[in-house]
């Protein structure tokens, strides 16, 4: 059951968002995000929505896979829209005891979702497009200039694409803990939050030991294969921007031209 | 790397060690030493190149703390350890030995970095500063010797022990190793992944001259050794040809091992009175000298 998880849902498929090099796609996505914020009008959510639109249709990741991104914020997505929905001051459609439906507030509360909505749309097409690999490989290009001030950048990407490869393995290792403690008569599945939490103890310290034993192998394993940091270090897949990235940054220029025209009129 | 106008020495051997001695200093909670282990006590080895070495040991024979010196993962604390010509203990060759003496350890999960098997074959080189290109070739081709070559894409995670070792294995050739030390790295597979990573090993010492060292328990593992050297409480107790290893029972068993079954079965043959020949190793070459013995023999 624990096996399943996987994090940053990757969906394989061959398209031109699949291929183009992750740099683009962070820097993409960012500016898509701060946009949204830039305009409340109609006009302006018709350009963001057929942006996306085009985006999700060169990316060939099927519609309802995207919208699968939607169920953590489900909630906070209905508890937004009903807040705005009847706090909002305006002209009366209907009243219900205390709660007043305005007008402004379904305006509002439209205007709100939308923009959840595609926030998190549009970040899930970048992580859904972008394998966990070449997402560090991105992050540590991006924040490159953030050495000069002394931030251990490559090894930061180094802990986090780590990070990434042990989760699966230590997911693996509590689940057999888990059994393991089960077998001899733990209860997981009963009690009080408190108690429960209480129960949990006897699964978290032989999985710290377990963890602590295999950063030092890890490390062992690295020394061994002649890591020394990240100075003189070559890069087997080093990212190089080509054509189609220029492109797709001059696609994002445009997106934001088009925007701002049809916002201003 | 420039290997130029490194002092070599070591006569010609791969590996060299001379009154290697190793002591772990065990501390209490300021830091005071309270006892010292010698995991390592006057080792004497000598390897040439291109030699299948098989080191034996149970478990606290200082077998693996050894390993660890091959590598300069640690240092000698009295004796000399010279790998292909480099001293060990000189902390400027620890890039050298390495890339000289690649090692594959025990469990697979943690020796993995990466999580696409290209990409952690490619680690080794990368940290070395090898040019893309070339690192590009040298992973298609370890990963071709390796057997795993169809598996390049594929998440780690994903494979079974023996595939994950024959990983590692790979990772180490990518950085061109003239020797590579295998420490217990099949004690925690299967039978069919031992059999897969012990014919990788084999093919590399035949077809690509690689020394190989095989640290391990497993007596059934080192009967195609070229030479054996069994330790026991941080000494060599016993060096051989694998026949001459397996037919001293009595020093075997005070080093608590036994000897492969197939030759304690032989020996119990030839007791009963079957003149077979002392040194079979396989189970086939035993079928086939009892069939011999059978049509012959009455």
């Amino acid at each position: 059951m624990l096996r399943d998880i996987t994090i940053g849902q990757y969906y394989r498929a061959d398209s031109v968002i699949h291929r183009l090099d992750a740099r683009v796609k962070i820097v993409g996505t960012i500016l898509y995000i701060i946009s949204l914020f830039t305009f409340s009008s109609f006009q302006g959510y018709a350009v963001s929505v057929l942006f996306f639109g085009i985006m999700v249709t060169l990316s060939k990741v099927p519609f309802s896979y995207i919208v699968r991104g939607l169920k953590p914020i489900l909630f906070m997505l209905v508890f937004t829209a009903a807040l705005n929905l009847f706090w909002t001051p305006g002209t009366t459609i209907v009243e219900i005891g205390m709660l007043h439906l305005t007008w402004e507030g379904l305006y509002k509360a439209g205007f709100i979702s939308l923009r959840l909505i595609l926030l998190i749309l549009g970040s899930s097409l970048m992580t859904l497009t972008t394998t966990p690999n070449q997402l560090t490989d991105g992050i540590e290009h991006l924040l490159r200039p953030l050495k000069y001030i002394h931030v251990p950048v490559h090894e930061l990407a180094l802990m986090m694409s780590i990070a990434l490869r042990f989760i699966p393995i230590l997911i693996e290792e509590t689940d057999r803990i888990m059994k393991a403690q089960t077998a001899r008569g733990a209860d997981f599945e009963s009690g009080n939050i408190a108690r429960r939490l209480k129960n949990m103890l006897p699964i978290l310290i032989p999985l710290f030991v377990s963890a602590v034993n295999r950063a030092n192998d890890l490390a062992l394993a690295m020394d061994a294969r002649c890591y020394h940091g990240g100075d003189n270090r070559t890069k087997m897949h080093p990212l190089r921007y080509q054509g189609k990235d220029i492109l797709a940054y001059g696609a994002c220029v445009f997106y934001l031209v088009v925007l701002g025209i049809i916002v201003r009129i | 790397m420039k290997e130029a106008g490194r002092t070599k020495s070591g006569k010609g051997n791969m590996i060299e060690s001379k009154d290697l001695v190793h002591e772990y200093s065990r501390r209490d909670e300021d830091g005071n030493i309270t006892g010292i282990i010698r995991a390592i006590d006057g080792v004497d080895i000598q390897v040439k190149p291109g030699d299948f070495i098989a080191v034996l040991g149970a478990n606290g024979s200082g077998k693996s703390t050894f390993a660890k010196h091959l590598n300069g993962l640690l240092f000698p604390t009295e004796g000399t350890l010279y790998i292909d010509g480099m001293d060990t203990s000189d902390s400027t060759n620890a890039l050298f030995v390495r890339q000289t003496a690649g090692m594959v350890f025990q469990n697979p999960d943690n020796q993995i970095i990466a999580n696409i098997v290209e990409e952690d074959v490619g680690f080794g080189p990368e940290n070395m500063g090898v040019p893309t290109q070339e690192i590009l070739k040298r992973v298609e081709e370890s990963l071709k010797e390796v057997g795993m070559f169809e598996y390049r894409r594929h998440s780690p995670n994903r494979l079974s022990g023996g595939q994950k070792q024959r990983v590692a294995i790979a990772g180490i050739m990518a950085m061109r190793p003239k020797c590579i030390v295998l420490d217990e790295a099949t004690a925690m597979l299967d039978p069919v992944g031992r059999k897969n990573v012990l014919g990788t090993v084999l093919r590399l010492n035949k077809k690509e001259k690689i020394t190989i060292i095989l640290i391990t328990h497993y007596m059934e593992e080192v009967v195609q050794a070229d030479y054996i050297y069994v330790m026991n409480k941080g000494k060599v107790a016993l060096e051989g040809t694998p026949g001459e290893v397996f037919r001293e029972e009595g020093k075997l068993e005070e080093c608590r091992l036994t000897a492969p079954q197939i030759t304690q079965l032989v020996r119990k043959l030839r007791k009963a009175n079957i003149p077979i020949r002392e040194d079979i190793f396989s189970e086939e070459e035993l079928i086939r000298s009892l069939l011999l013995f059978k049509k012959n023999g009455r």
